[in-house]
């Protein structure tokens, strides 16, 4: 039980992943969790505005209950399989979260510096999370994809999309790491 | 029951990226400065047994439970939509720390201000849904 609640090393959760895939794919489906948000805004009706929403929802309900249970399961994970152990992140990455004003790097899932409702609840805080939702939700439709679609599934079936997918994700992620987030945070 | 094999394994994906860290801001912060193999030995390990399944049953004509050849997706060959909008997403999930999966697992372990992301990325789709024919693809 001690190795359940303790965090697990990559060589379990990796497989792990391509296991969720797998099952999903004998299921005769497929692992993508970004196609969600096309689903959840046609089902908001924004087929009345842009073709590309009119399509059959129901035929998605499927990949909704894989949404509702990953929610459950972020709960299950944390208020049951446990011990509350710090992230075991590099010491040079909590000295440079540090000197960008993140106090404790580990201690918690998710930054209060970005995420608790103090930062939430200020033009700043706010923006932060608007910005960065709208550059995901728009991001992965444009490119066909998130990691699940084109990470996982996509180069593990080979598909040059998505090796030049995941090249944009790393482009995009570094300049924001090495060069914006030094200039919103510090 | 149909709806209940899906929930399952949305828990079970749920659960495995909380426990695997992979939700972490801090971790995609980490793996962004390559200061962790985590998150590489995480992706890499379930690609490499990715790749090996589709070999297999490719090599077997493995078939899913409503009997049709398992065949890989081809993904559109959209390689401007690919790197744009790659790039636009690597902007949006170094900043909020998460993609998509873990944005809806981390409502489940009581982050609700990841209520805001999400309702910003359903925006971004549907802006992204309004603009399509006049973005380059």
């Amino acid at each position: 039980m001690e190795f359940l609640l303790q965090p697990w090393p990559w060589y379990v959760s990796g497989p792990l992943i391509a296991l969720t895939m797998i099952i999903l794919v004998l299921f005769g489906k497929s692992f993508g969790m970004s196609s969600n948000l096309k689903t959840l805004c046609a089902i908001g009706g924004a087929d009345k505005y842009a073709e590309f929403f009119k399509f059959d929802w129901q035929s998605q309900k499927w990949n909704l209950t894989v949404v509702v249970g990953a929610v459950l399961g972020g709960f299950i994970a944390v208020y049951f399989l446990s011990d509350g152990s710090a992230i075991a992140l590099n010491e040079q990455t909590i000295t440079d979260l540090k000197d960008l004003g993140f106090q404790n790097a580990g201690a918690t899932i998710l930054p209060p510096e970005i995420y608790s409702w103090d930062a939430v609840l200020s033009l700043k805080g706010i923006a932060i999370l608007v910005i960065a939702g709208f550059l995901v939700g728009f991001g992965t439709r444009y490119a066909g994809g998130c990691t699940s679609g084109h990470a996982i599934t996509g180069l593990s079936n080979l598909q040059l999309p998505s090796l030049v997918a995941v090249i944009g994700f790393f482009i995009g992620g570094l300049v924001m790491t090495f060069f914006i987030l030094p200039l919103i945070f510090s | 029951m149909k709806a209940l094999k899906f929930l399952i394994v949305g828990m079970f994906f749920g659960i495995v990226l909380v426990k695997s860290e992979a939700v972490s801001w801090y971790r995609i912060y980490e793996m962004f400065k390559f200061q962790s193999f985590h998150m590489y030995g995480i992706i890499g390990s379930a690609v490499a047994i990715g790749v090996l399944f589709f070999l297999i049953s490719k090599k077997l004509q493995l078939k899913s439970i409503s009997g049709q050849i398992i065949s890989p997706d081809q993904k559109e060959k959209n390689y401007k939509a690919n790197i744009l909008g790659g790039t636009i997403f690597g902007f949006g999930w170094a900043l909020a720390g998460a993609c998509p999966g873990p944005m809806y697992i981390l409502v489940g372990t009581g982050v609700f201000s990841m209520l805001i992301v999400i309702a910003a990325a359903l925006l971004g789709t549907f802006v992204y849904g309004l603009l399509k024919n006049k973005l380059p693809h």
